[in-house]
């Protein structure tokens, strides 16, 4: 099966006719057959690589396994209540993860929200250059665009500005729990206040916020969402084949005209896919939630009411639990497992679709 | 061209290029200029106000943080309730050896299985499976890795303890390895792979003394960018090594591990102990939470640059 045989390796300077036999004899010297103990060894290095490469996705069934195999007393024992019931009470070994859901989807789209804004505005500004374009034209106006330091300028922020994005993913994310208690809440307590005492008649607005509550919980969940969006996005929108933006142009579209009739809807099923991945990160993300979420199992419309999610539940019981309520978080696990485990498939499945239908384009 | 005197068509044509050549004039008085305009402006808007959080945490970080960042800080104890002083020398500790864990695991792992997915079988059903499966592993959320090495590891050796919590992070930390591997090793010309073959070369030794040795700098930047998140993660951490509020090694000097035993017990990390104490009502116990999150941030973005620094200089090589 290999593709190199025995023997091979002499073959190569006798087919070259004309190589002299100098090189003939310092060939031989560097190139020689394999020998058995490099066979044996090829083989086994080939066959251990194939079985990682198995245990890589078997990981992904074992995962699903280990943990469905943990939940399924509790989930023998609680079945679809466990689903519908809204008390998580350990003493009274009665479990409900209703409020959890509603939570966790709550938190989530509110977050994707914000950040899918923010981060489909970060993808353009970087995917189209509007930074080092600008400066140009600044520079330009100064007359300073051919001079020495300056003329590189534009490229140098527009690196300096990507790497600071990814830096924003960068920082841990029990950091940002401790940035919210401390700088999110404060700053959003007296405007929630405010629309509390206004307009809470509205159903968002209906409690006040005390302090740890959905809101802070889903800006700080938005920050984090946002560099997995804005840069698969951005990816999308680099791969938009520049024939299509040269058309644009050519055809005398301006600047957003091009992006929003052209380049976007090109790479609508990639930004879709970066959108569906963000939510799937949102759906997923514990500290943010665990410190800002404020781990009351309500239900509530209000973006002010203290709220759980199914990750915050985990992190915050999961430490004390006694056996029984173990298995009731495995089972609440299982659920955030398959809940993100479709959102991730599907998200991979779009931006694999996405890439396969730019084929024909480029 | 012929005069437009003469010929009315031409005459007609020329003014209709100059009303559609004002059409495509720029200027902010036409609606769709301005509204390009306006719209460049707002998104730069949006782009700088994104990148406030992460300027606002750093400010803070120094701010708050700096003060507690003392050498005593890095030899001593987590303070207790009502305490002054302390440090987090044993989550520090605690930090480095359960990634240190979680990297041993994982760097084998992610780099076989890329090697086998771009050298051995590119094209096969298992490459596209391993593909799809480390893309989907991914998005797995942090936490559940600790709910799989709660499953796993601490229901099997009846503890809470540091490899448990490596487990779960390498679980975390193989498809980036993975996926960056995969990528580096695709960039390694094919002449270099057909000159060793040309050689005599098995391909274990191709792989071995060629292609692993010029991707490397591209391998090593996935390791460092997984390090770096891995460093940061708490989630999986919360119910696998706990915490602890001593140091790691029962016999002085007590900075590393010694025994097997000393790692099969509960581990302070970093990150846990940022998230234990940022809900305290203690004063020193929030600052020095504050010194342990700058002291997180320093080695998470440290490593994190680093390790694109790596990749841009390696990304030259052609």
């Amino acid at each position: 099966m290999s593709v190199v045989g025995p023997g091979m390796a002499q073959e190569i300077p006798a087919a070259g006719g004309s190589v002299s036999v100098m090189t003939q004899s310092s060939a031989h010297d560097i190139s020689q057959p394999p020998s058995t103990f490099d066979i044996i060894s090829d083989r086994a290095f080939r066959r251990s690589t194939l079985i990682i490469a198995w245990f890589v996705v078997a990981l992904m069934f074992w995962l699903v396994g280990s943990i469905g195999k943990q939940a399924m007393p509790a989930v023998r024992a609680y079945g679809w209540s466990f689903l519908t019931g809204s008390t998580w009470d350990a003493n009274k070994e009665v479990f409900g993860i209703l409020p959890a859901i509603t939570g966790t989807m709550y938190s989530s789209v509110l977050g994707l929200f914000i950040g899918t804004m923010f981060g489909l505005a970060i993808a353009i500004f970087l995917s189209e250059g509007f930074l080092s374009s600008g400066l140009e034209a600044v520079l330009k106006a100064v007359g300073l665009d051919e001079t020495r330091p300056w003329s590189a300028l534009p490229d140098r922020l527009e690196d300096l500005l990507k790497v600071t994005v990814e830096l924003l993913a960068a920082i841990p994310s029990v950091v940002y729990g401790l940035w919210g208690i401390f700088v999110v809440i404060p700053l959003v307590r007296p405007s929630a206040d405010w629309l509390h005492g206004h307009l809470g008649w509205i159903p968002f607005f209906k409690t006040s916020l005390s302090g740890p509550g959905l809101l802070p919980a889903s800006i700080v969940l938005a920050i984090m969402v946002l560099p997995t969006i804005s840069a698969i996005s951005r990816d999308a929108l680099v791969a938009v084949p520049p024939k299509m933006r040269e058309a644009a142009f050519g055809m005398g579209a301006t600047r957003w005209e091009a992006i929003l009739a052209i380049f976007v809807p090109t790479a609508a099923t990639g930004i879709f896919g970066a959108v569906i991945l963000g939510f799937g990160r949102a759906l997923g993300e514990t500290m943010a939630l665990a410190m800002l979420a404020g781990n009351a199992n309500v239900i509530s419309w209000s973006l002010f009411s203290p709220a759980n999610t199914l990750a915050a539940l985990l992190a915050n019981h999961f430490p004390e639990a006694d056996a029984i309520e173990v298995g009731a978080l495995m089972y609440a696990a299982l659920v955030l497992l398959g809940i993100t485990l479709v959102v991730n498939v599907v998200g991979t499945l779009i931006l694999q679709r996405a890439d396969a239908s730019l084929k024909g384009l480029r | 061209m012929a005069d437009p005197i003469d010929n009315p068509v031409a005459a007609a044509d020329t003014a209709l290029n100059a009303e559609a050549l004002r059409d495509l004039e720029w200027s902010l008085r036409k609606p769709r200029s301005l509204f390009s305009y306006a719209m460049s402006m707002l998104t730069g808007a949006a782009t700088i106000a994104a990148l406030l959080p992460l300027f606002s945490v750093l400010f803070l970080l120094a701010k708050k943080g700096i003060a507690g960042l003392t050498f005593t800080a890095f030899t001593t104890l987590p303070p207790a309730a009502m305490s002054t002083g302390g440090g987090f020398g044993n989550a520090l500790i605690g930090t480095l050896v359960i990634v240190a864990i979680a990297t041993f695991i994982s760097v084998p792992v992610g780099l076989f299985a890329a090697i086998y997915i771009t050298e051995f079988a590119p094209d096969s059903q298992t490459a596209k499976a391993v593909r799809f499966a480390a893309k989907v592993l991914t998005g797995l959320p942090s936490i559940l890795a600790g709910v799989f090495a709660f499953a796993t590891v601490v229901v099997v050796t009846g503890g809470f303890s540091a490899p448990a919590a490596g487990v779960a992070l390498a679980l975390l930390m193989v498809p980036t390895i993975l996926l960056t591997a995969e990528e580096a090793i695709k960039r390694v010309p094919p002449r270099m792979r057909e000159a060793a073959v040309g050689m005599g070369a098995t391909q274990t030794q191709v792989v071995a003394r060629v292609v692993v040795p010029t991707a490397l700098p591209g391998i090593v930047t996935g390791v460092m960018l997984a390090v770096a998140r891995a460093a940061g993660e708490t989630a999986p951490l919360l119910f696998t090594a706990l915490f602890s509020d001593f140091w790691m090694s029962r016999t002085a000097p007590n900075f590393l591990p010694k025994t097997m035993a000393d790692l099969m017990k509960p581990t302070a990390s970093l990150a846990v102990m940022i998230y234990n104490f940022s809900g305290s009502p203690f004063e020193n116990q929030i600052a020095m939470a504050w010194s342990a999150a700058l002291a997180l941030v320093v080695i998470v973005l440290l490593t994190n640059i680093a390790g694109q620094a790596l990749a841009k200089r390696t990304s030259s090589i052609k």
